[in-house]
């Protein structure tokens, strides 16, 4: 591989692998959006690694030439801590879809929002277990019968990622659609500027299994821009229940202090021996 | 070797509830016999209650290393009985062993009573309740001093050193508590003598199993742990977790067994050494993502902490029942290591060893420990220090594209580490094609299958596969913390004339069945002893391997341990039960 060049381009983060993608699958405007992201940080793609778990979305890394982890189902949070834990020089990106960020994994969400490590989480959020063909995720409306496996629905209130990552703990949130890879980029060079857990929710259609999402395009909107961001968690969280889901842009920004290593008294192997001697 | 008959050791069992300071005074005891020149070991009997509950210290003394419990307990020292019948019949006693036990403490236990052991009822509460800010653990450790003839001083110091924290007056109760009790113990016509050698005394360790694997995964190089609190696993990520970052690590305690797994993952993909530690309940939750760091070739150590199971089971009580979810916990094929020590001792060595396995195979490797090894804690020589020179191979940047599973010749493939320029790859669950990249191609599969288990059945581990020792037509083969009690068995067969080989395996998977029928050379007669009620080492010896001559199998679950008496017997008699 060549090196990176002064200014590297978008495409200087890709890699000749061919995405398992649908045409017009969402998750192509998240790849672009990310790649555009690194290139304007001038990020070297051996500085930054690319973690994810399973479904259409979680298929990323292979798709760019950053270092990548794909694991297993839901687990992509935890991979994500325990490397950004070991190694703090790294900037840690992880990816996924809404059933494996918020059903699988959602103990994982939880946690990550509340331990607050330097790390990025995009969830591309189509409503949809794509790769099973078809079913309800967390997100899903209670009304959706289109699935085989819930025709009455799902009987269960839908998942409100932002609301939940507010009250979980994040410290930085936002909304976004794949439909528009600038923007999106734009919000990932913040969280990744962010210093702490930031997690942005896009909004990235599924053509195949949800093909009435063709119309977010025209439905999704900003927040009003005299109100959001906020660091005020209660303003936060007011936007978040009244809204529909469909605005975007930052919704929360907090400072507060980064994860980090406990600091010990430096010993040796040595010193520790000696605890087990008379 | 390593081993005592009963005749020079001494074992004492401190009883007491929960939260009367039974394993305080144990510890005490265990360390003031130290420094008077005792070899010893002391095991934990514990309900799961925190406060309340049951609770025994159970101490054995030689002037040789001891390594497991004898048959019977000479002295039996009761604050109460509280829940009592629940592990009496852990303290076997006879008509020559004797019972110090408070009447306030309640009535002797019918099934101590019935032994014909001697009961000399004396009050330990009620002369600690007159000195004030003293217990009665405290009276016991006086009786039991003088009893044995360990220094009143040496265990002054002791409960000087323990209890400074604590503040002057508690120490002054302590210490006024000691001397009582040494002089209650005088009054009394008790004599038995610890046994010593005081000839390097001031050398000898005292640890436990939990704190030695967590030296030996140090020794070995991991820097980073994650884990969940569990029976009886968490003293050790709470012995790892100041040490770690003392040396430049870090310990995350994760919200589950499933995030732990997955951040060592995360932490070994990029470049750390790393581990977690847990118990069954705990294993049985990882086992997808050690099936990720076997199809991704990401080393991680797994310390599982063996308990009674299935479910919750018995989590204070030891078992070796993980043994199959160990071997074949994983779905698809997912071919990995199995470790398991030998002693409290072998401890450190194996989560050392376990480390270098992990980082030279490139895979997976689960360390099958339990709480009988793990919450003992043994005074004994200094373990041997092992300098290993495997190492993880790390990739080095070529001209030619990076291929992560590149499919050489040589199974175990360079992995590059992230932060080195024009090595960048996707490690992968999913099977993959020698650069990672996700194929369903069975050629791919089979390639790859067949690399992942290659480099495992290729490797030499040298010697450290078992343990082996003696000769004989009849051998013994076991593993884990049954190895203790049946070196002490053909210890006592050997002296009734029956030479008999001993085999503890230390590498359980992948099975060395050519070494291990080398070791079997010239045997008629093979014994398997371990602690499972389905014999499960048993099975997985003979499904890989054809047992020499006449087996049989000496298999208990928990939580009564195997004695040395009953696998000697086994062995004279020429039959297991």
């Amino acid at each position: 591989m060549n090196p990176i060049p002064e200014q590297p381009r978008p495409k200087d983060y890709k890699s000749d692998v061919k995405p398992v993608w649908c045409p017009g699958c969402g998750d192509f405007g998240v790849l672009n959006a990310i790649t555009k992201a690194l290139a304007s940080l001038r990020l070297p793609p051996e500085q930054v690694a690319l973690i994810s778990g399973i479904g259409c979305s979680s298929r990323v890394p292979a798709y760019t030439s950053l270092y990548g982890f794909h694991g297993i189902h839901g687990r992509a949070l935890a991979v994500g801590a325990g490397l950004k834990a070991a190694r703090p020089d790294l900037n840690v990106l992880v990816a996924g879809g809404d059933g494996d960020g918020f059903s699988i994994g959602g103990n994982h969400f939880l946690h990550a929002c509340r331990r607050n490590m330097n790390m990025t989480y995009i969830v591309m959020d189509n409503e949809v277990y794509g790769m099973t063909k078809g079913q309800a995720s967390p997100t899903t409306a209670p009304d959706w019968t289109q699935s085989k496996l819930t025709p009455s629905g799902t009987l269960s209130r839908a998942f409100q990622p932002a609301a939940i990552a507010l009250a979980a703990g994040a410290t930085f949130i936002a909304r976004a659609f794949s439909g528009k890879p600038n923007t999106l980029a734009q919000l990932i060079v913040l969280a990744m500027q962010h210093p702490g857990f930031a997690f942005i929710q896009v909004l990235s259609p599924c053509p195949t299994f949800r093909p009435e999402q063709k119309e977010w395009k025209n439905i999704v909107r900003p927040f009003p821009a005299d109100e959001l961001p906020t660091s005020d968690p209660a303003l936060a969280a007011l936007h978040c229940q009244r809204d529909d889901g469909m605005s975007t842009g930052v919704i929360y920004v907090e400072a507060r202090p980064v994860w980090s290593r406990s600091e010990m008294e430096k010993t040796t192997i040595e010193d520790i021996e000696q605890e087990f001697r008379s | 070797m390593n081993s005592t008959s009963d005749s020079h050791a001494l074992s004492i069992a401190l009883v007491g509830s929960g939260g009367a300071g039974v394993v305080t005074a144990g510890n005490l005891l265990l360390e003031a016999a130290r420094a008077d020149g005792s070899f010893g070991l002391m095991r934990r009997s514990a309900g799961p209650q925190i406060r309340g509950g049951e609770s025994a210290a159970l101490l054995h003394f030689a002037a040789a290393p001891v390594e497991c419990a004898g048959d019977y307990y000479q002295l039996v020292v009761a604050f109460d009985w509280l829940h009592a019948q629940r592990f009496v019949e852990e303290i076997p006693l006879t008509a020559a062993s004797c019972v110090l036990h408070d009447p306030a403490g309640g009535d002797v236990p019918e099934p101590i009573a019935r032994t014909g052991a001697r009961l000399v009822p004396i009050e330990m509460h009620a002369p600690a309740t007159e000195i004030g800010c003293g217990r009665a653990n405290m009276i016991a450790l006086g009786l039991v001093s003088a009893i044995t003839g360990i220094k009143t001083e040496t265990l002054t110091e002791m409960v000087n050193r323990s209890l400074s924290a604590k503040g002057e007056s508690m120490v002054m109760g302590a210490r006024a508590c000691l001397e009582r009790g040494a002089a209650l113990g005088r009054s009394l016509d008790i004599d038995l003598p610890i046994p010593v050698d005081p000839d390097g005394a001031d050398g000898r360790w005292m640890i436990s199993g939990n704190e030695a694997c967590g030296l030996g995964a140090l020794k070995g190089g991991v820097r980073f742990v994650a884990g969940y609190p569990i029976t009886p696993a968490s003293e050790m990520l709470e012995w790892l977790a100041p040490r770690l970052a003392g040396t430049g690590g870090c310990l995350i305690q994760a919200e589950d067994e499933l995030a732990s797994v997955n951040m060592i993952l995360g932490a070994s993909y990029g470049g750390v050494p790393a581990m977690t530690v847990t118990s069954g309940p705990g294993l049985a939750l990882m086992t997808e993502g050690i099936g990720l760091a076997v199809a991704s070739e990401t080393p991680i150590v797994v310390i599982d902490v063996m308990r009674g199971g299935p479910s919750t089971g018995i989590p204070t009580k030891s078992e070796q029942t993980d043994l199959n979810i160990a071997l074949y916990g994983m779905h698809g094929e997912a071919p990995h290591v199995v470790v398991a020590p030998v002693s409290i001792a072998d401890c450190a060595f194996t989560a050392q060893w376990a480390v270098n396995l992990a980082e030279s195979l490139q895979t997976a490797v689960i360390v099958l420990s339990d709480q009988l090894l793990a919450q003992s804690r043994t005074v004994t020589h200094r373990p041997p220090d092992i300098d290993f020179i495997t190492r993880r191979v790390t990739a080095q940047r070529r001209d030619e594209a990076y291929r992560r599973y590149a499919l050489s010749g040589d199974e175990v493939s360079a992995m590059a580490i992230p932060g080195s320029a024009g090595l960048s790859y996707t490690a992968d669950g999913l099977e993959h094609d020698e650069r990672g990249t996700p194929s369903t191609g069975a050629e791919d599969h089979l390639r790859q299958l067949d690399k992942r288990s290659s480099k495992l059945t290729g490797f030499d581990y040298g010697d450290h596969w078992a343990t082996v020792e003696g000769d004989g037509e009849v051998a013994v083969v076991t593993w884990g913390s049954c190895t203790a009690a049946v070196r002490e068995a053909i210890r006592r067969a050997g002296a009734a004339g029956l030479p008999v080989r001993l085999i503890a395996l230390r590498l359980l998977a992948p099975l060395r069945t050519k070494q291990l029928s080398q070791a079997l050379a010239g045997v008629n007669r093979v014994l398997v002893v371990e602690q499972t009620f389905s014999r499960q080492f048993y099975h997985y010896l003979r499904s890989r391997f054809d047992l020499p001559g006449r087996t049989e199998c000496l298999a208990r679950p928990g939580p009564l341990p195997l004695s040395p008496g009953e696998i000697a017997d086994c062995l004279l008699a020429g039959t297991a039960r």
